[in-house]
């Protein structure tokens, strides 16, 4: 074994000689979070192994399982493999890469670290930005013999994107390029000019080498150019976030109520910025009631103050409502509520991001219904170009305008990244799917406003004299929709009933003859035709719809337009196999040939209808009976 | 003023508590009384502070824990306010299943199975449990709301990304969530936490005289006469303490004289051999050991 073995850090001396007092040292550490970044090749994990290490977290046991392993399926001949210490799961052991988001630990005497190790790979830009979302500090890693590359750029750029504050340019390999200055003075004006054009003003470059040791703990013989600091002081000094969240003004968002009995009533959170006292004036968003904090409850006793970081239960001295999900904020200087939002998006989903499906939002301690619209433009990462995108596949970047169901308490992303930061789940899968990053709140909610008419829609429903409704027919091509719901209009018709009909193909070949059949045209076509109902619901009429509309949650976005109980949903349920051999356009033959693409039941999905008003088996009545059965359902 | 890293600490797991009893239906807390336990429950209580924690203690119990285990169990509890459950695995009480005669199918039967049944019979959809990601390399990739499937399986490969402080508690029925608060504490901060809060932990921690073997590499305590002697072994009194604590016949001792939580804490920063070493669980499956078992719904 040739590998410089010395720890050269010390941070033991006390254990043995004075444990009290090393104890009393380690409880005042700070703690700082930061990410490594770099390529496949870049020497990321070799580094982190490096620094646990020289730190003293590898126990003897696990270093004989390293040299090992290392003679093994090492990359490093006889030596010893850091980079094996950190990567965890079995699949990546093999492969030789790293492909998760990983957490390491090490502490020195100043500090306890917590190293979020994210991958270089193209395709995971999500674990960079959710490695990146929690730390104080970026590490870039430079190969010293391939300079600045496409990939330093865009690590660059997510990790500036994210808020990240202080970046180092660590140049490793140092050792490999025989510790020459020039090589290392050229990378670092390279960074400096293209990082000036992104907005990141500062950074700290350093000559080191992972796998040697160099500018590492100690300052390097063999780089007698470079006067410091090393990599190990500049993390222990550099001034971490909390404090710098501590100067701004007091906002917790209200994770849960606190009510052991009637006598006591306590909103628990965790402080995101500011401190606050008993006394203190607050505003509770978004409602905009106004109190003072009469309390900082504890375990241990009441606080005389609270700061950020700290997560505390506080009693306000008045009744005031306040629930899960609203924001404390410092009466002063209270947050903003919107319902509108320019944010960037970070898509993290297979599935690419829909225009206008109704999302769930998580903000603070907020989960509200949002859509997002087309994105304004999408972002290249390796050139920062804007591009024109329609959507946002797996890892892209854009820029979108967000509605959210209600008005929600915020702040931009720049000042308060707790209140700032979204993220948007499916309603389906319940899988995160992208994150947010909110820029400011869209005035545009605030300057179109309802115009108020004399005729209200009551007033249009008693002229005809029924109850509005919304018949929405949903199931696969060929199940009898356009059938039943042409009967359901005659019988309706003849019953003295004001309706319309909003067939899908004739639909088509107007008001969305601009959209196509891909999942994203086909939830436009959806929202659409729910707008058109909606429109049609409030002059009075009943409202019959015969759209395939295969996804759930379109079927519930355009729920949720309709005033409550107006909306039926009928399923109008037909076995693939029947549809298919009914097949009365000939369209299930040309999918077959794979002359149609994204249909129905064949190359794209139906949801079929969790509970629908109605479900109208089709092989056991016939479409007269069908449409008595919605009639009876409509008209009791 | 600026924080500690174990006040930042706390303030994370706290936080994290607090999220599950907002979004979860019916949470419950895994409790195996070891430190990491102490520590969660005493997370707990600081998190609900005045009111009880909202959520029961659930012990998977294998039969064959240390006999000063089942002690503080009871008494932890009942200070707590909190209602303690207490599973055994039906079958493998009828087979009786015993780490002695059935090697790692008492882990998976007891454990892995007892927990399923155990989540299944009172239906809960949120689990805490104190795993820490400095514990091993599997767990250093798992999330701190950590889905699982409706029959309990983890997949490694598609795990919800994590970003700021957000946690995405949401779930079809029948799936669940499994919560480490704990996740980003090190052994170093749980023992200056207990030691700054004044937790109450097994007096197995503590370097006493105790009944032992020498077996296979690992110093067993004979605690119960349910442990078989082989032909020659005698127990023997040695001064020994434990740095993990799980079923006592799996559990190895290491000699010590370390009978306060300073020279614990010493003794381990001076020790060389790592946390799990004492544990034979890991090495069932080579290397990969503790990620199979993950798969399969151990927690």
């Amino acid at each position: 074994m040739s590998a410089p073995l010395d720890p050269v850090y010390k941070t033991d001396a006390l254990i043995a000689e004075d444990i009290d007092k090393y104890l009393d040292v380690h409880q005042h550490k700070t703690m700082l979070r930061f990410i490594t970044c770099g390529s496949v090749d870049d020497g990321k994990s070799t580094l982190i192994g490096r620094l646990l290490y020289d730190s003293k977290m590898i126990f003897e046991d696990q270093l004989a399982a390293l040299e090992a392993d290392s003679k093994k399926v090492g990359t490093q001949g006889q030596e010893l493999d850091f980079a094996l210490l950190v990567d965890g799961l079995a699949a990546e052991r093999e492969q030789g890469i790293t492909i998760d988001v990983a957490y390491r630990f090490f502490a020195t005497e100043k500090r306890k670290f917590i190293v979020a190790d994210t991958p270089g790979h193209e395709q995971y830009t999500r674990n960079m930005v959710t490695g990146a979302s929690t730390a104080d500090l970026a590490v870039i890693l430079v190969d010293a013999r391939k300079g600045v590359l496409t990939q330093t750029r865009r690590h660059s750029y997510l990790a500036h994107l994210i808020g990240i504050r202080n970046i180092v340019l660590a140049v490793n390999k140092m050792d490999l390029v025989g510790y020459n200055r020039e090589v290392f003075e050229k990378i670092v004006a390279d960074y400096r000019a293209f990082a000036s054009s992104i907005g990141i003003t500062d950074f700290v470059a350093l000559p080191i080498s992972g796998f040697k040791g160099d500018n590492i703990t100690t300052l390097s013989p063999n780089t007698p150019w470079h006067a410091g600091p090393t990599l190990m002081e500049h993390l222990e000094t550099v001034e971490i976030d909390a404090a710098h969240d501590a100067a701004k003004p007091f906002r917790m968002a209200v994770q849960w109520v606190n009510r052991p009995n009637l006598d006591f009533r306590g909103f628990a959170g965790l402080i995101s910025t500011g401190t606050v006292k008993p006394g203190d004036a607050i505003r509770v968003l978004p409602s905009g009631k106004t109190s003072t904090v009469s309390r900082i409850v504890t375990l241990d006793g009441d606080l005389k103050e609270a700061v950020a970081g700290q997560s505390v239960t506080l009693c306000l001295a008045d009744e005031i409502d306040c629930s899960r999900g609203d924001v404390i904020a410092a009466a002063e200087a209270p947050v903003q509520a919107a319902d509108q939002f320019e944010a960037v998006i970070v898509w993290m989903d297979e599935q690419p991001m829909l225009p206008g499906r109704p999302y769930w939002l998580k903000l603070g301690t907020q989960t509200v219904s949002a859509t997002v619209t087309e994105p304004k433009y999408q972002v290249n990462v390796n050139n920062m170009d804007h591009l024109a995108a329609k959507t946002l596949e797996l890892n892209a970047i854009g820029s979108c305008n967000i509605a959210t169901d209600r008005r929600i308490p915020f702040e931009p992303y720049g000042e308060n990244r707790e209140l700032g930061g979204f993220i948007l789940i499916d309603k389906m899968t319940n899988a995160t799917v992208g994150a947010g990053m909110i820029h400011f709140a869209l005035r545009r909610s605030d300057n179109v406003h309802w115009q108020a008419t004399d005729i209200s829609r009551e007033h249009h429903a008693a002229l005809k004299n029924q109850k509005p409704a919304v018949v929405w027919l949903t199931g696969l091509s060929g199940a009898g929709k356009s059938t039943i719901a042409n009967l359901v209009e005659k019988k309706l018709a003849r019953m003295n009933r004001h309706t319309f009909l909003l067939d899908g193909d004739n639909v088509r070949h107007g008001l969305n003859k601009d959209l196509g059949f891909t999942a994203a045209d086909r939830v436009e076509n959806i929202r659409r035709v729910g707008e058109v109902a909606k429109l049609m619901t409030d002059a009075g009429l009943i409202v019959i719809t015969a759209f395939i509309s295969p996804f759930r949650a379109e079927r519930d976005m355009v729920r949720g337009m309709m005033q409550p109980g107006e909306f039926f949903e009928v399923f109008i349920d037909t076995p693939l196999a029947e549809a298919e051999r009914r097949d009365v356009k000939g369209l299930y033959k040309k999918a077959r040939a794979g002359q149609l693409k994204n249909f129905t039941g064949i190359d794209s999905p139906y949801e079929a209808p969790a509970a629908p008003e109605l479900r109208v088996d089709t092989t056991a009545m016939d479409a007269e009976e069908a449409a008595e059965a919605i009639v009876r359902m409509l008209v009791p | 003023m600026s924080l500690t890293h174990l006040q930042r600490l706390e303030a994370e797991s706290i936080h994290i508590m607090r999220e599950v009893v907002a979004e979860a239906e019916r949470p419950v807390m895994l409790y195996s009384v070891g430190k990491d336990s102490a520590v969660m429950l005493h997370l707990a209580k600081k998190a609900f502070f005045p009111s009880p924690p909202p959520f029961p203690l659930l012990h998977v119990d294998t039969t064959w824990k240390f006999r000063a285990m089942y002690e503080l169990r009871d008494q932890a509890a009942r200070e707590a306010g909190m209602d303690l459950l207490v599973h055994q695995n039906p079958d493998a009480l009828e087979k009786s299943i015993n780490p002695f005669d059935h090697g790692p199918l008492h882990t998976d039967m007891w454990k892995t199975e007892g927990l399923k049944q155990a989540l299944d019979k009172w239906g809960f959809d949120a689990a805490f449990g104190g795993a820490r990601r400095d514990e091993e390399k599997s767990r250093a990739k798992e999330r701190v709301f950590s889905f699982r499937s409706a029959n309990h399986r983890w997949d490694p490969k598609n795990q919800r990304p994590e970003l700021w402080h957000l946690y995405n508690a949401r779930k079809n029925k029948g799936e669940s969530m499994r919560v480490f608060p704990i996740s980003n504490w090190t052994e170093l901060d749980i023992w200056q936490y207990i030691h700054l809060e004044g937790i109450r932990i097994v007096p197995l921690y503590f370097a006493a005289p105790r009944p032992t073997v020498e077996r296979d590499g690992l110093i067993l305590m004979v605690d119960d006469d349910r442990f078989p002697l082989r032909p020659g072994e005698e127990p023997q009194m040695r001064s020994v303490r434990f740095r993990t604590l799980g079923c006592y016949p799996l559990t190895g001792a290491v000699e010590s004289t370390a009978d306060t939580l300073p020279q614990v804490i010493q003794e381990m920063l001076l020790t060389t051999t790592s946390e799990r070493q004492g544990r034979a669980i890991d090495k069932d499956a080579g290397g990969a050991g503790m990620e199979k078992k993950k798969q399969e719904g151990y927690f």
